[in-house]
């Protein structure tokens, strides 16, 4: 049997950077919405909801990078330079997001410095991976398995824009979180900014979608080319759904309801995303197979992926699990 | 003097700065890790309290010091591809997969064992809580295992083919087990105790210092004052073979380390202090022993040694930094040893806990462990220039295309990034080293490990195990 190695690792990676964005954005997402939240208290309730959880969900990052340099090392060689000072933005705002989580609670007279440090590094960070997805979709200019772009390639109307993008949709799956994971009056004040947080995601989406495809010929053509256009139309009128089904979530009991909702409209516009560059791993011309590593670097590191993968997915869903539930004032525990 | 103006310069730069305040951080942790095994084993054995007060003091500092390992560690893992484009092109295939089992074996303990070992005290047995401090002190040596076997393959490549201006691997074995390997496995790992039985050491010295005499206080004191007793000759043997070892495969580094331009016939000396003029291609103000050189090197009296002038200019790593680099790492050396024979003496007269000039000694030499682990690098690292894999590739050959401004921006944006935020990070662990062992179960940070006040719903991470508060 022949196993087309550099497919499983594209679906590995694929995997990884998807459970990233659906995982950490929501834990991002509230460090956007933190500016709005001043009572006593209040923060503190939106980083308990998250706090057992959010540094195994930026673990998908790592992995997602590690992979991507021991499988594609022509992949990870020509896109981190092209994206060289958003990527190190980005860093530093994780950075900085990370050790003011922890540190916060532990504050008392500087906490109001590390709620800063929280609410900038999460906006920096958001703001450099749509960025970077940005850019990634606009086609990199790589030429011998070297990126020729300068150093302001990732400078783009479009790349700001998905930077833009991400913002809104990390604040938007952050506020259906919110909405699942609090009661009362936070939990009503959630209520109140999903609709127009649903709405706006929804029209920046549409905006997306329409640039790509009117500037990038072969992206148009992926979609619209004779019977693809039947398999994918599917995609956008899902969106629609997913959003009027956010919409009307928002005002009803639902609570988790919102919350599915933004996660399938994160599932559906990366599938998007998919669709527009694949067989590419970076578009417009750099295959998955012409940017692979030798067969035994990858069989190597397979073995243990392998091993290791469905640990660590366990492990997240039981902390998940465990975790499940809603989120008080006073409750006690964290820090 | 460097001038720093051009890419590949920064990057280098970059590169040295960030991986020195990693290094710190795991270092720290691969080392308290054992030690708090050690701990936990004892307490299980002997039923003494005084070692389970320690287990809970010194795990709070191994806390903050893994979740400080961990985020610096993710600044390393994208530089390779951001900063050194050509070395991931080229040698990515053998570095990507030993930097992705070092991640994976990272993660894996962080999701099984560290949640356990830091807040699991109520909600497994004994023996379950003490298997997972074991797995998490042998999963730090682990990911030491991967990291390192990659670097040293970067000293002593083997086990690959070049095909198309790529390495490919060949024999995953010959390449995790390069012949520099087994030595710097052994040095980095007898570093990383050392580091923090100097660290343990000088924090009992200090509380001593100031008067505290109890059991948790004067244990960890003896303790250390053993460890470093113990390890610091095993350290400086190893380092004698791995001496040797690099005489055979990089004897361009080890005549950079020692100053040594000319091949002297008939037994090399040693110069004990000097100052290697790269450019005049001499070494000045030197102390030589005679014959000394051969004797440690070699092993004998009349071995000969080679000159850096039998290596073409462009391949002669920079002596003045390896020289001194390596001065102070042995220099540290030398003076742990003294240290810990110091302890003896005056253990041996009963004096341990009351001398105070020994107590002050081993305050000083807190940093030691760090420093000597920092200069290591320094030697090995800079002694391999000018090559990123050595005899294979060029370090010059090695960076991305991009601009000065950029890499000078982002090292700028780094310096201050990382002083701000792992400067927080030391000081929270100096501060908490300054509160000392509670004198009996202190009611705050462990009472959540002692009582079950803790729910399972929380407390999955490293750094929200201590909670003593950072501005007060
Ligand atoms: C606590 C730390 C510590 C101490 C006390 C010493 N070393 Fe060391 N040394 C290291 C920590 C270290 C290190 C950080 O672990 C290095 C850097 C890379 C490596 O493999 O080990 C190293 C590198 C290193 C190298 C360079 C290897 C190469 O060619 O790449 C040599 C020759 C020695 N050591 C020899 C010694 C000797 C003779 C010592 C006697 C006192 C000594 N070291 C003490
Ligand atoms: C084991 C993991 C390590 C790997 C894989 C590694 C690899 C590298 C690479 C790729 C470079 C850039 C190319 C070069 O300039 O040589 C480098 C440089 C350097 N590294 Fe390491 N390194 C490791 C650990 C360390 C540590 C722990 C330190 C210090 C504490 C260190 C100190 C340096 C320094 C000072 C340089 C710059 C040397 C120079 O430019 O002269 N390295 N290393
Ligand atoms: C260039 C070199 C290096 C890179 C790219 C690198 C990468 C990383 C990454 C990504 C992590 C975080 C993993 C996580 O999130 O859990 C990490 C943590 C860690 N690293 Fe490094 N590392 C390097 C050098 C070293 C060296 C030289 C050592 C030890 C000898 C080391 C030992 C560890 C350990 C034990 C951890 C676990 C966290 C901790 O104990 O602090 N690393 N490293």
């Amino acid at each position: 049997m022949h196993i087309d190695l550099p497919m499983v690792w594209a679906a590995i990676i694929g995997l990884g950077v998807f459970l990233y964005i659906l995982l950490d954005g929501f834990d991002l997402g509230i460090g956007l919405l933190f500016p709005f939240f001043n009572q006593e208290g209040e923060r503190q309730v939106m980083l308990n909801t998250v706090a057992p959880v959010w540094d195994g969900n930026e673990t998908w990052m790592v992995l997602g990078g590690a992979c991507l340099f021991a499988a594609f090392p022509v992949a990870y060689s020509s896109l981190l330079p092209a994206v060289y000072l958003p990527l190190v933005a980005m860093l530093c705002g994780l950075i900085f997001r990370g050790v003011a989580f922890e540190i916060r609670a532990k504050a008392h007279r500087t906490q109001h410095l590390w709620d800063l440090a929280f609410m900038l590094g999460s906006a920096t960070a958001t703001f450099c991976q749509g960025l970077i997805l940005g850019t990634l979709l606009r086609g990199i200019d790589i030429v011998d398995g070297k990126y020729v772009g300068g150093p302001y390639g990732w400078l783009s109307p479009f790349g700001l824009f998905c930077g833009l993008g991400l913002l809104v949709t990390y604040a938007t799956t952050g506020c259906a979180w919110l909405v699942m994971k609090t009661d009362g009056e936070l939990q009503r004040r959630m209520r109140l900014m999903l609709k127009p947080l649903a709405l706006t995601l929804l029209a920046i989406i549409g905006v997306v979608s329409l640039w790509t495809v009117l500037s990038h010929s072969y992206i148009a053509d992926r979609w619209f080319s004779g019977a693809h256009f039947l398999y994918f139309a599917p995609v956008p009128i899902l969106v629609l759904a997913c959003v009027a089904g956010i919409i009307r979530g928002a005002n009803s009991a639902h609570e988790w309801r919102p919350f599915l909702l933004t996660q399938a409209i994160i599932f559906l516009g990366y599938s998007g995303l998919l669709i527009s560059i694949y067989p590419n791993i970076i578009p417009p011309s750099l295959t998955i197979w012409q940017a692979s590593s030798p067969h035994s670097s990858q069989v190597f590191t397979l073995v243990g992926v392998l091993i290791i993968l469905p640990i660590i997915l366990a492990y997240t869903a039981l902390s998940y699990w465990v975790f499940r539930g809603k989120v008080r004032h006073g409750d006690e525990g964290y820090h | 003097m460097i001038v720093a103006n051009d890419a590949l310069t920064l990057a280098r730069l970059q590169f040295a700065f960030t991986v020195s305040f990693h290094i710190i951080f795991p270092a720290i942790s691969i080392g308290l890790a054992s030690y708090l095994a050690v701990l936990e084993g004892l307490w299980l054995r002997t039923g003494k309290t005084v070692y389970r007060e320690l287990f809970n003091f010194w795990s709070k500092i191994f806390a903050v010091g893994f979740g400080m390992g961990v985020v610096s560690g993710v600044v390393m893992s994208y530089e390779f591809g951001a900063n050194w484009a050509g070395f991931s092109r080229v040698a990515g295939s053998v570095t990507g997969p030993l930097l992705a089992y070092e991640v994976l074996t990272a993660f894996f303990l962080e999701a099984g064992f560290l949640g356990i070992m830091l807040f699991g005290w109520n909600r497994v047995g004994p023996k379950l809580h003490f298997l997972a401090t074991l797995m998490v002190a042998v999963g730090t040596l682990i990911s030491m295992f991967w990291i390192l076997s990659s670097n040293s393959w970067m000293q002593t490549p083997q086990g690959f083919d070049i095909v198309d201006g790529r390495i490919v691997p060949v024999d995953w074995f010959a390449i995790v087990f390069n012949p520099s390997f087994p030595y710097r496995l052994a040095h980095m790992a007898l570093a990383a105790f050392i580091v923090s039985a100097t660290l343990v050491a000088a924090c009992g010295a200090w509380h001593l210092l100031r008067g505290r005499r109890d059991p948790g206080v004067k244990k960890s004191f003896s303790m250390a004052m053993w460890m470093i007793l113990v390890t610091v000759p095993v350290q400086i043997a190893v380092g004698d073979a791995h001496g040797l070892n690099t005489l055979k495969y990089q004897p361009a580094k080890i005549a950079a380390m020692e100053g040594l331009w000319e091949t002297e016939k008939g037994g090399t000396s040693l110069n004990l202090v000097g100052w290697p003029d790269m450019k005049n291609e001499r070494t000045d103000y030197t102390v030589k022993v005679p014959h000394l050189g051969s004797l440690i090197l070699t092993h004998s009296w009349d071995g000969e040694i080679r000159g850096l002038k039998e290596f073409a200019p462009e391949d002669r790593p920079n002596s003045t930094i390896v020289f001194w680099s390596f001065r102070i790492m042995v220099g540290m050396g030398l003076l742990m040893l003294l240290l810990g024979v110091c302890g003896l003496v005056l253990r041996r007269k009963q004096w341990l806990y009351e001398s105070r000039w020994l107590q002050h000694f081993a305050l000083a030499m807190g940093p030691s462990g760090l420093v000597a682990l920092l200069a290591g690098w320094i030697t090995t690292e800079a002694g391999r220039q000018p090559w990123v894999v050595y005899g294979v590739m060029r370090t010059a050959d090695a960076s991305s295309a991009l601009s000065a401004e950029q890499v000078g921006t982002s090292l700028m944006i780094f310096v201050i990034v990382y002083f701000l935020v792992f400067g927080t990070g030391i000081y929270y662990m100096l501060k908490l080293m300054g509160k000392g062992p509670s004198l009996e179960h202190d009611g705050d940070g462990d009472s959540r490990g002692d009582t079950g006040k803790g729910s399972a719903r929380y407390d999955h991470r490293p750094m929200s195990r201590p909670t003593d508060p950072i501005d007060e």
